[in-house]
């Protein structure tokens, strides 16, 4: 089965034509020159170094690299919960300092408030601006509606499946209306299927709504089925190592997986993130332990 | 089905009815050891109770000699010919027998103090629990602040956490006297010994489970727009609050434990009082009682606060630990039962 795949950097018309408008619209994110070194007992970790990207109103931008590279570092630096050694993050042109509403966050782990029901929980941004009453209450539900668990509105979260559980995650943040949606591998502890029915639906709340998402992910199909552009950083230290831009057609659809377009960016990936060097190294060395001769190959 | 009848399996949980059987037994066991040593008479009984005093000048009936003494005596009697002492063997008068000491829970209230003005035995375990209310109530308004501060802040937790970490080390008894000496003798030193007692273990814990708060639901706070204040009051509160109310419950056991030395402080009191008075009068059934009462009142004190828990953490309900398992659904099927009798007999 050796196909002829195009390259990564094919575009089809519709698909530059695409990437044209995009770039076109404001920088809604610019990440100039971010450092990040940890002090710890035995010395200074970079974790980030020099790392440069630009992402744009509504677009979807997602970052891959192998475990360590500062994925996460990145997403908490930008969400203001750790500050950079060196560089800057501007948002709509103006520096970030600190949390704020307006960089909303999505937790691997949940992270709902359990003392809260969802209608509780999705409130809780409102609230705290100041908000009180009815009002925010019947717009926590649109939010609530959106994510499609109207009917678990006054379920507590330990009542609720890890799959939804996040939708609530996602609702709660957009219901401050956030300029931008951070996505700390918001699905990985999510079973297969229901990763899949996330996506999808994410996709559907990216469309409808005005926002622009980065989401860290190290499931390369993911990346690729959710987003416009890939980050992919390397590690040790963290640096931008490619900005790839996916040449997949939108709408998406799971099809799309077996697209030659898509195949080829995945390859790419793969390429970057776990070079062929690496993975002979990884060839196991097994001593046979058994005596019973079942051919079992 | 094997696993079923399993009683010994590391880290399994029994069953219902497992763990039901147990409970009783863990109670049943040691009144069964009492009722033996008290009720059979080859097992310990190493006095004697006179029956008949015969020719032994100062025995009395109804009184309990030593046997070698009541075998002395008698051994005289029989050398000089005279009648012998009539005696069966008995325990010592600290070592009542069961009943004894469940009339005595009942008769403790309904026997009048032996002098004017002394309180009856509900007035003294009524004083108590005011002793042990104020105390800990007090402890706690200061402590439970200082706590959830000190976990929350390594600001005051690096201020306030060495001193109380040498503090807590001197036992409240020690300031006994100082306590007397500065609020005088009646209640008021009684309940800085609770105070002494509680205060210092409570802003530890409580700081402990403050600071085990997950980081990540302060985080998600911050990047929903918590501020300062909102994050204390709206987070981290409601947060721990599960968690602090059952440490207050354990806190709460250990301030009685502080009782007794705090009751000893200048006028005897409440409880203590009664206990040390039926001492003297060598009534010991009351003694016996007046103990128990006190672990009674604790025991149900802890159970209602439980089952009220439960009740205020709904959302805790489905990862309940299961520890207290047995005795809250007993004591919930108790308050199951009292409820279908007051409505039987509201419909009748
Ligand atoms: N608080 C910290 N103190 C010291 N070193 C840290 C700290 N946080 C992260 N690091 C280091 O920084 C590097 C990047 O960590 P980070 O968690 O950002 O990686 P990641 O890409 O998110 O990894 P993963 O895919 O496993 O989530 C790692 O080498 C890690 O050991
Ligand atoms: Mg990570």
């Amino acid at each position: 089965m050796n196909i002829d795949l195009p390259s990564y950097l094919d575009q089809s018309e519709a698909v530059k034509k695409r990437f044209d408008e995009l770039k076109k619209r404001e920088v809604l994110l610019d990440v100039q020159n971010l450092d990040k070194d940890y002090i710890t007992r035995k010395g200074s970790v970079t974790a980030l170094n020099k790392v440069n990207f630009k992402a744009f109103r509504r677009e979807f931008i997602s970052v891959i690299g192998p475990s360590g590279c500062g994925k996460s570092t990145l997403i908490r630096i930008l969400a203001g919960l750790e500050d950079p050694t060196g560089g800057q993050v501007l948002l709509d042109g103006e520096p970030i300092s600190g949390p704020c509403p307006q960089r909303g966050m999505v937790f691997q782990n949940y992270t709902l408030f359990p003392w809260r029901t969802v209608k509780k929980n999705v409130m809780f941004g409102l609230e705290m601006a100041g908000g009180s009453g009815t009002e925010i209450e019947s717009e926590a539900k649109q939010w609530i509606d959106l994510v499609g668990l109207s009917k678990f509105e006054n379920a507590y979260p330990n009542q609720l499946s890890g799959g939804m559980k996040q939708r609530v995650a996602i609702a709660r943040a957009l219901a401050n209306k956030p300029r931008i949606l951070l996505m700390d591998e918001p699905f990985g502890a999510l079973d297969a299927q229901t990763r899949a029915n996330m996506q999808s639906h994410l996709l559907q709340i990216w469309k409808n709504i005005n926002i622009t998402i980065l989401f860290i992910t190290h499931d390369l199909d993911e990346a690729i089925y959710l987003s416009d552009r890939i980050l992919v950083l390397k590690a040790h230290p963290g640096e931008v190592q490619e900005v790839i831009e996916v040449p997949v057609s939108r709408p998406r659809s799971p099809e799309q997986f077996l697209n030659p377009e898509f195949i080829a960016t995945k390859n790419r990936l793969e390429e970057l993130i776990h070079p062929k060097s690496d993975k002979e190294s990884e060839e196991l060395n097994i001593v046979r332990m058994t005596n019973v001769n079942d051919n079992i190959e | 089905m094997s696993s079923g009848s399993n009683w010994f399996a590391i880290r399994k949980e029994l069953t219902p009815s497992q763990s039901t059987f147990l409970t009783g037994l863990s109670f049943l066991l040691p009144v069964l050891l009492w009722c033996a040593v008290s009720y059979v008479p080859w097992i310990w009984h190493p006095m004697v109770e006179i029956q008949n005093k015969g020719d032994v000048s100062y025995f009395r009936e109804g009184r309990l000699v030593k046997k070698d003494v009541f075998q002395r005596e008698n051994n005289k009697m029989l050398e000089a010919g005279k009648t012998l002492a009539l005696g069966k063997p008995a325990n010592p008068i600290y070592l009542p027998p069961p009943h004894q000491v469940a009339k005595a829970m009942y008769t403790g209230f309904t026997t009048k103090p032996r002098r004017k003005g002394e309180p009856w035995l509900h007035e003294s375990l009524l004083h108590s629990a005011k002793i042990i209310f104020w105390g800990f109530t007090l402890s706690s308004l200061i402590g439970v602040p200082l706590g959830i501060l000190a976990g929350c802040y390594s600001f005051f937790k690096k201020l306030f956490e060495p001193f109380i970490e040498f503090f807590r080390y001197l036992p409240a008894p020690a300031f006994g006297a100082l306590a007397v000496a500065i609020l005088g003798i009646y209640d008021a030193p009684k309940v800085s010994i609770i105070f002494i007692g509680t205060f210092f273990q409570q802003v530890l814990v409580i700081s402990n489970t403050t600071s085990k708060l997950e980081v990540s639901l302060i985080e998600a706070a911050q990047t929903l727009g918590a501020n300062r204040i909102q994050m204390l009051t709206r987070v981290v509160i409601p947060g721990i609050l599960p968690n602090l109310y059952k440490d207050l419950r354990i806190l709460l056991g250990w301030a009685w434990t502080y009782l007794i030395v705090a009751e000893i402080v200048g006028t005897s009191t409440g409880i203590t009082w009664f206990i040390n008075q039926q001492a003297k009068y060598r009534i010991y059934e009351n003694v016996y009682a007046a103990i128990f009462m006190i672990g009674f009142i604790g025991l149900a004190t802890d159970l209602i606060l439980g089952w009220i828990g439960d009740r205020l953490f709904p959302w805790e309900n489905a990862r309940k630990g299961t520890q207290e398992g047995v005795l809250s659904r007993m004591f919930s099927s108790i308050t199951k039962y009292l409820r279908s009798l007051t409505s039987k007999t509201a419909s009748s």
